[in-house]
């Protein structure tokens, strides 16, 4: 009796709850709309044009694309009208499991008004920043294929910031000492691997909290980093002069107008990204050792009790994630500035975790997940030379927030694997 | 559960001792750990080691050497030179008092913020919370705190300084409560979104001070803000170089404070269970979301006193970057502590030492101040894994559960 009871009212409060989901969807987009009517299309003068570039670097002549120029106030009151209908059916009918793409389509819809906004009068190259959000998303989804290849494993890697910025260290301090960009990168990624033994380790064998076990690479990575780069990289500048890796355009695709330029047109570490991704996609999912590492990750004893050896398994991951971080590491002074400044990851590593998170734990999931925060970064460059009146600081705050956001679960709550973060004791 | 405490509380010496022994072999191996890294980033121990199988004692008497000027010079920037003191004590003079017992107040000077940043993440380790943002947390007591000391004029300092720190408890507090709220209503991991809170608050005390903002002292082309009214400092007990100040006392009492909180109030017991034990929580009918805000608040609370007494008892200004990672390293310390009160304020007064003594090795020995950050990873990793201290000391007995603390995962 007592059972049917709890069983109908839990079915009911899930109602009430999707109900109010759905409706609180409702109005956030009505708000959106507002917001872009209030903010933007109310703040532009009907007359006024944005122009936006759609060509990256230097493009022949005969290849040039034409810029993209549209009124001002007639799109912005566009997107505005489009996310109200958005909101208004939303909230009327509901999307149902489309409210999620709903959510990024009115979030992008915002961000576009908010550039057209921005360029009133004025004109923005839109090839160069998804280009810059290219490259900036790439050490966020390396980060967080790292993190998939532990936390599938049922190991929670919050070591990844630690990792990268050790490997961003090594990279320019080897790759200026051999003079070969390919010896930095690999001890970038040995060095990372190394750390991520240490951490599977503490959290394996010694079943150290893993997010303690974590901490402890973070802190010492920021501390021996910095220690070696003050009393070395900084004093002797020929450590730290590694250069770069130069950008090869893909024969063909880098052809292809408009998008060859912002894919095709860059350096191993993009490159790299998109075989990365692909491979560990393909690996978790359609082979037998995926198979194994989900099994691990999701239930460990069942794992053991058909022969998979646990511990091994969980080895490996860690380690394979540590050289993905190493890789993402090189990524910033061998595939970006060409120097190790300190603490230069700046929380990119947490950036990627979230993106794990907000790509429920899958390959493309975070790849998406990391374009947006790669945008967000790319965006906060562009306002400050578009004089946005806007204090560059809070530009600079807005991949944290928006990774507070996503980790909040707006979009759907991710449910990490079952045995993410235990310990595994053999029976 | 009753019984257990009053169990603890009838203590013997063996008893007191045992808890004792791993955490002084853990800062024991950290400190040799440390000890390499130094000799082997010395460029004469490296000079030296290249021509080792030739001469093998040129490296280790240079290893020696390298490493005796390094904590050498940690001690005496730390505690002070007993020679200096002794001479000092026979001579009476006032000026040669004063230096030499400069290094040793100025420990505690450092300290004190250790104290309350410790203090705070031990409080969030007891209800399973791990509040990496306590860095954030005592920026924004910071600039709460030294908003109320320049704003407001003509009080008496038995008004003002309360004022003030309450004002840096509330920044604190404020800045913990939007992860513990999103802990608690969605599940979102406090240790991303206090590192993200951190970094926001990084960035909003470089707008506050910037140009146009409204903290900036106007009349200066520097990033900082006004000074604090006299009415709020924090009255110092010595005249001039030493910097030794009320905050210490005021830093002793919240430990008292909180460990009366959590070990002898209802409140206190609830919020040791969530942490403890959620789901035993849970059926006792605590409620899990408020214990786990309440301890986030207070936790930043604390974090942002630590700010407060920075600002109100040291600086008298807020400046760009003003905290060297107090909130960083507070981690390694409440762990030191094993989340107890006694514990955190032992362990601070120690990385009080260790930070302090660490800028004179920086002159003397041009070691780089981030060698701390290296032992303290180490005294942590230790900690948390006392197995391997026990097999490099071959230690016995190997209690159940010991320095092992659990928080929790993703959205769980």
């Amino acid at each position: 009796m007592t059972a049917t009871t709890t069983v109908v009212s839990s079915k009911m409060l899930a109602e009430r709850a999707h109900l109010t989901r759905n409706r609180a969807f409702g109005i956030a987009f009505i708000v959106i709309a507002l917001a872009i009517y209030g903010l933007f299309a109310n703040d532009v003068k009907p007359e006024q044009i944005s122009t936006f570039g759609l060509n990256q670097g230097a493009v022949p002549a005969a290849e040039r694309l034409p810029d993209w120029v549209i009124p001002s106030y007639g799109t912005t009151m566009l997107l505005a009208a489009a996310s109200a209908a958005i909101g208004a059916y939303q909230l009327v009918r509901g999307f149902g499991r489309a409210t999620s793409v709903m959510l990024g389509l009115v979030a992008l819809f915002f961000i576009f008004a908010f550039l057209t906004w921005a360029t009133r009068d004025q004109s923005i190259n839109l090839a160069g920043m998804l280009k810059t959000m290219v490259s900036r998303a790439v050490p966020l989804s390396l980060g967080a294929l790292s993190g998939i290849l532990c936390e599938r494993a049922g190991v929670v890697n919050i070591a990844i910031e630690g990792m990268m910025l050790s490997g961003a260290m090594v990279a320019a301090l080897v790759g200026s000492v051999s003079h070969n960009l390919w010896i930095g990168l690999l001890a970038a990624m040995l060095i990372s691997g190394l750390l991520a033994f240490v951490h599977a380790v503490l959290s394996i064998k010694y079943k150290v909290d893993q997010i303690i076990s974590g901490t402890v690479i973070n802190i010492f990575s920021a501390g021996i980093t910095s220690f070696i780069s003050s009393k070395f990289l900084q004093v002797y500048q020929e450590l730290n002069t590694p250069g770069t890796f130069k950008a090869y355009p893909l024969p063909g695709l880098s052809k292809i107008p408009f998008l060859g330029g912002i894919f095709f047109d860059a350096n191993i570490f993009v490159y790299g990204a998109y075989v990365l991704l692909v491979v560990v996609h393909i690996g978790l999912f359609y082979t037998r050792w995926g198979l194994r590492v989900r099994a691990v990750g999701e239930h460990p004893q069942a794992a053991d009790t058909l022969g998979i050896n646990v511990f091994r398994t969980r080895y490996i991951n860690v380690v394979l994630g540590g050289l993905m971080a190493g890789f993402a590491g090189a990524y910033f002074t061998l595939g970006s500035v060409g120097r190790f400044d300190e603490l230069m990851t700046a929380g990119r590593g947490y950036i990627g975790l979230a993106a794990m998170i907000f790509g429920k734990w899958t390959p493309f999931g975070a790849a998406g997940a990391s374009l947006i925060f790669g945008f967000a970064e790319s965006l906060q460059g562009k306002l400050a030379i578009l004089k946005v009146p806007i204090p560059s600081q809070f530009l600079l705050m807005a991949p944290y927030v928006a990774t507070m956001i996503a980790l909040a679960g707006l979009i759907g709550r991710a449910t990490p694997p079952a045995a993410d973060g235990q310990p595994y004791e053999k029976q | 559960m009753t019984q257990a405490v009053s169990a603890k509380s009838s203590l013997n010496w063996q008893k007191f001792l045992q808890p004792l022994v791993i955490p002084a072999l853990s800062i024991f191996t950290a400190l040799i750990v440390g000890s390499l890294v130094i000799a082997l980033t010395d460029l004469t121990v490296l000079e030296a080691l290249k021509n080792f199988f030739t001469a093998p004692g040129a490296a280790f008497s240079a290893s020696v050497k390298a490493i005796a000027t390094a904590y050498g010079s940690l001690f005496e920037g730390s505690l002070g030179n007993p020679a200096q003191i002794i001479a000092a004590l026979q001579s009476g003079e006032s000026k040669a008092l004063a230096n030499a017992f400069y290094p040793i107040f100025d420990s505690l000077v450092t300290a004190t913020p250790y104290i309350f940043a410790g203090l705070a993440v031990a409080v969030g380790f007891r209800c399973g919370l791990f509040n990496i943002g306590a860095e954030g947390q005592l920026y924004m007591g910071a600039i709460f705190s030294v908003w109320v000391g320049f704003t407001f004029k003509g009080l008496s300092p038995w008004v003002h300084i309360p004022f003030a720190l309450l004002a840096g408890a509330l920044g604190g507090a404020l800045w913990a409560f939007v992860p513990a709220i999103l802990k608690a209503k969605t599940g979102a991991h406090e240790v991303i979104n206090t590192i993200m809170m951190n970094y926001i608050a990084f960035r909003l005390s470089e707008w506050l001070l910037s140009d146009k903002g409204p903290l900036k002292r106007p009349d200066s082309a520097n990033p900082i803000s006004p000074f604090i009214e006299k009415s709020a400092e924090l009255p110092r007990f010595f005249p001039d170089p030493i910097r030794f100040h009320l905050g210490f006392f005021i830093a002793l009492g919240v430990a008292l404070f909180v460990y009366w909180f959590l070990f002898k109030t209802t409140l206190g017991f609830e919020l040791r269970t969530v942490g403890a034990n959620p789901n035993a929580a849970k059926y006792a009918g605590m409620s899990i979301t408020r214990n786990l805000v309440i301890a986030m608040c207070l936790s930043g609370g604390l974090a942002g006193l630590a700010g407060a007494n920075e600002v109100l008892g040291l600086n008298h200004n807020l400046a760009l970057s003003f905290s060297s990672g107090y909130g960083f390293d507070s981690i390694a310390l409440a762990l030191l502590g094993k989340s107890h009160p006694l514990g955190v304020v032992l362990a601070a007064l120690l990385f009080g030492t260790l930070r302090s003594g660490a800028t004179r090795m920086q002159n003397v020995a041009k070691i780089p101040t981030d060698i701390i950050s290296i032992i303290q990873a180490l005294i942590i990793a230790f900690i948390a894994a006392p197995a391997i201290i026990r097999s490099l000391y071959r230690l016995k007995g190997a209690g159940e559960g010991e320095g092992t603390i659990f928080t929790r995962g993703w959205g769980k």
